[in-house]
């Protein structure tokens, strides 16, 4: 396959980034879009020029690093999948592909496709955990019983990746659907349910405080997160919310 | 409480189902004109005069107009200032409907659809019954409705503006539920109401302008 590539190159997080186009031969069907994007940099690297940088790890569609918007889409056209496992038998000969860096002023682009997506880091520091005593007297936790249809869900939540698919895809760049997977995936749990009224009343005026717009219930971010991460969550956290505000 | 996203979000919720609770019951006291003026008149008039609905419903229900409006402007203004560097390519109808992505938009059609009907007949009726202080006449009302609807472009800007306001009840109905955090077991029913309702209230206002154009 041959394509064309419009990348966002940007130099550093200062510098004013642009779309650079680029011709790409040879590009097997078979290749993941990662892969695709390795053979480019090599191409580039042998004529001396700068690799595209982007975000990558597991290449498994677990550790929710690969953070690229392609063709207008977060992780791309395919659906429940990361950039890692979008393949390119996706595209067509001689298809243009727009590859762009996660866009949310919280997520501030270091370089190329490469953005900071630190802003979900704060918000889990604080009060996306269970404060545990770890003395060595933890009770265990399988002897709570536990609703399995709570559980399930409790688990549902828990898959969230923080690859912040949801806020690049939203049009208002907005955080709520991993922020609310997190409150979640506690508040279904005993466990979880004994620091409730902090732990969301704290996300969420980190949440804020980072910046990420406001959700207007779109849904854009339910159907492009690779985890499946279901709106209910969303609902599930402003209950959480009101009750925690009405509780002082 | 308003100062955080889902605050806001609750408010604006919360003060979209007042005014769809108020859309209904306008439309009820409308509908009848079709089939009796003397009922028309008579609901018009009671609602006109109860000194309950004038000074405590009507002012709640401009504060919540107002209110829902200011909000949907300071939601699109901040939710444009968290990305400020737009994408190159952005297909938002491949994760979501046109609807709810311009909320904004059917908004303002029917904010500037409010300036003509409270020119229409908000302010008339306060410059009657406040300003000029003329008699009380409980069989004006009907007449004063079919008077509207002579002009076809009235009628066509009304009915135009009703196909906005289906549009912005579409998405938001149903919306709101999820807003205050009802996503449940009942959702589908919501979700199927909220189809029902976007669809018929407009309708039918749609039907009673062209209805008093045709018969007036």
């Amino acid at each position: 396959m041959n394509l064309t590539l419009k990348i966002w190159r940007q130099a550093n997080v200062d510098a004013k980034g642009e779309m650079v186009t680029y011709s790409v031969a040879g590009v097997s069907p078979d290749m993941s879009f990662l892969e695709m994007m390795d053979m480019h940099n090599e191409q580039l690297i042998e004529n001396g020029e700068d690799p595209v940088a982007f975000d990558h790890d597991c290449r498994e569609g677990i550790c929710g690093m690969c953070s690229m918007f392609i063709n207008g889409e977060a992780h791309g056209p395919d659906r429940l999948v990361t950039t890692c496992q979008l393949h390119m038998r996706k595209f067509k000969d001689g298809d243009t592909i727009t590859i762009e860096p996660f866009r949310a002023n919280a997520f501030p682009v270091i370089k190329d496709l490469t953005v900071d997506r630190s802003a979900f880091d704060r918000i889990q520091q604080a009060g996306g955990f269970v404060s545990v005593n770890t003395s060595g007297n933890t009770q265990d936790a399988n002897a709570i019983p536990i609703d399995k249809h709570d559980a399930d869900k409790a688990f549902d939540a828990a898959s969230c990746i923080g690859c912040g698919a949801c806020v690049a895809s939203c049009k208002n760049a907005s955080a709520m659907l991993f922020v609310s997977a997190k409150v979640s995936q506690y508040a279904l749990l005993p466990q979880g349910k004994v620091e409730a009224t902090d732990r969301v009343l704290n996300m969420v005026n980190q949440m804020d405080e980072e910046g990420f717009g406001n959700c207007t219930n779109t849904g854009a971010c339910e159907v492009e997160c690779p985890k499946g991460i279901s709106l209910e969550n969303i609902a599930r956290m402003n209950r959480e919310y009101l009750a925690a505000t009405l509780k002082g | 409480m308003i100062s955080t996203t889902i605050a806001r979000k609750v408010a604006m919720a919360l003060s979209g189902l007042f005014l769809i609770l108020f859309l209904g019951q306008h439309f009820t006291i409308n509908i009848t004109s079709v089939f009796s003026e003397k009922t028309f008149n008579f609901l018009s008039h009671f609602m006109g005069n109860n000194p309950v609905v004038q000074f405590v419903l009507q002012p709640i229900l401009i504060f919540g107009v107002l209110f829902h409006f200011l909000m949907g402007f300071v939601l699109e203004y901040k939710n444009n200032r968290s990305r400020t560097t737009k994408y190159a390519s952005f297909k938002g109808s491949a994760n979501s409907s046109w609807l709810s992505r311009n909320m904004i938009l059917s908004g303002i059609v029917v904010l500037s659809f409010l300036g003509l009907h409270f020119y229409d007949f908000w302010v008339p009726e306060m410059n009657y019954k406040y300003i000029e202080f003329l008699p009380k006449d409980p069989n004006r009302y009907y007449g004063e409705l079919v008077h509207k609807f002579h002009s076809p472009v009235r009628v066509t800007i009304y009915s135009l503006s009703f196909v906005f306001l289906a549009l912005h009840l579409y998405h938001g109905f149903a919306s709101s539920f999820q807003s205050v955090g009802l996503n449940n077991k009942y959702t589908r029913g919501i979700k199927w109401f909220t189809v029902a309702f976007a669809l018929l209230i407009p309708a039918g206002f749609i039907f009673i302008a062209i209805f008093h154009h045709l018969n007036g």
